[in-house]
């Protein structure tokens, strides 16, 4: 709804453009001294102007429902920007919170001084600025959020893929290195790429090196007893190895067993399936 | 009425499965499978399964079954060329199908197949 005081905050912005500009960048620096390194004055100034100008637009169009009005989607787009900048670089939530709250503090002080000896302009000024800035900080917190959420579904997607490597180490044998905590989806994964790879190479043998996996309880073993079934009905045979001495002690506290064969390194691992695939391995020194 | 045909090698009956098995197909081919056993004294089956795409918990156990049946015949029974999808289906399943011998290929499980028959 269209509010007749408005018009006076549009002029006091107008006349004071300069001035609010300066106070705000002079508070939000002050907000953002650990992190001096990583702005340039360029970057603020060209922020603060072009959200200045958008605000000073969007209030024009006397539409003041932040959240769902189309005139408030240019200014949004520009914090969403500056806000996924700087949450990527690494700063706090109070950090990118400080871009509106400093704005909102330089404004209502101009405001203040101009209008000071009219409590009724003030009233309803302050009520519809209120629930915009309340608006504002809210869609900053949510940007904020929001992008550290892709970086972390970006990570985690590039874990998944970057964890699943299965390795060659000989004709028929194959190894697959875990990392990490089996759940499972990458369960899933490791069991795909594994039998995939047995079908490509014809490997009679694959060895599961559990050294990377930082705890076997019953259902990381379960996990591990599926991909070991599930090789076993491609008519592959699976060793374990890269078992540590307090993993042993758990899984046998737990009353967990592979039913395969289990070996405490690769290496061990690797000479058991050399002789069921059927090479030997001799030394000439005779060490 | 479609059947699956079961071919005599030497010693061993190969079976060859090519096309989707539906319940009564492999309901049939269990009981022929039991009577070409006693008929010809095989030592050993193989079957093929690679054309397999799509396994049910029903012809995952009819595989244990037959494997069961054909070793108290006294034949070995090898499956082989199980797609990943479908072992990974009846892992899921709960099926790991114990005690029964798997290979990748036909080769492959011709020659566990005659590993097996000399340990007889």
């Amino acid at each position: 709804m269209p509010d007749k005081h408005i018009k006076t905050v549009l002029e006091i912005i107008k006349k004071n453009k300069n001035d609010i500009l300066n106070v705000w960048k002079n508070n939000l620096w002050k907000k953002l001294e650990y992190q001096r390194d990583l702005l340039s004055d360029n970057e603020i100034e060209k922020y603060a102007e072009d959200f200045l100008n958008l605000f000073n637009a969007a209030i024009k169009s006397e539409d003041y429902d932040f959240m769902s009005s189309e005139e408030w989607d240019a200014l949004k787009d520009t914090v969403t920007q500056l806000i996924h900048r700087w949450s990527s670089q690494g700063f706090t939530i109070r950090e990118t919170g400080s871009f509106v709250t400093t704005f909102k503090d330089a404004l209502y002080n101009k405001i203040k001084e101009n209008i000071e000896k009219n409590p009724d302009v003030i009233l309803s000024v302050f009520s519809i600025l209120d629930r915009l800035f309340t608006d504002l900080a809210i869609f900053s917190v949510e940007a904020h959020v929001q992008s550290r959420d892709e970086i972390i579904s970006r990570q985690q997607k590039e874990i998944l893929e970057l964890s699943t490597p299965v390795i060659t180490l000989w004709k028929g044998i194959l190894a697959i290195p875990l990392i990490g905590t089996l759940d499972s989806e990458r369960t899933q994964m490791v069991m795909e790429a594994l039998l995939q790879k047995i079908v490509e190479t014809g490997s009679d043998m694959a060895i599961i090196d559990i050294t990377g996996v930082p705890a076997v309880d019953t259902e990381v073993a379960q996990h591990i007893i599926k991909t070991i079934n599930a090789a076993r009905l491609m008519g592959a045979d699976c060793i374990i190895s890269g078992i540590r001495p307090q993993i042993a002690q758990t899984m046998v506290a737990l009353g967990v067993s592979f039913d395969v064969t289990t070996k405490a390194t690769l290496a061990d691992a690797f000479s058991v399936a050399l002789k069921r695939v059927g090479f030997q391995i001799t030394n000439e020194n005779h060490e | 009425m479609e059947r699956i045909p079961i071919l005599k090698m030497g010693d061993y009956l190969l079976v060859s499965i090519q096309i989707d098995m539906h319940d009564k197909l492999a309901m049939d081919l269990k009981n022929d499978l039991a009577e070409k056993i006693s008929k010809t004294s095989a030592k050993g089956v193989l079957i093929d399964i690679s054309a397999l795409e799509v396994v049910d918990s029903f012809i995952g156990r009819m595989l244990g079954s037959m494997s069961e049946i054909s070793k108290v015949l006294g034949a070995e029974t090898v499956i082989v060329g199980m797609q990943p999808a479908v072992a990974i289906t009846l892992v899921e399943l709960g099926l790991s199908l114990k005690g029964i011998h798997t290979a990748l290929n036909v080769e492959k499980g011709i020659k566990l197949l005659d590993e097996l028959v000399k340990l007889q």
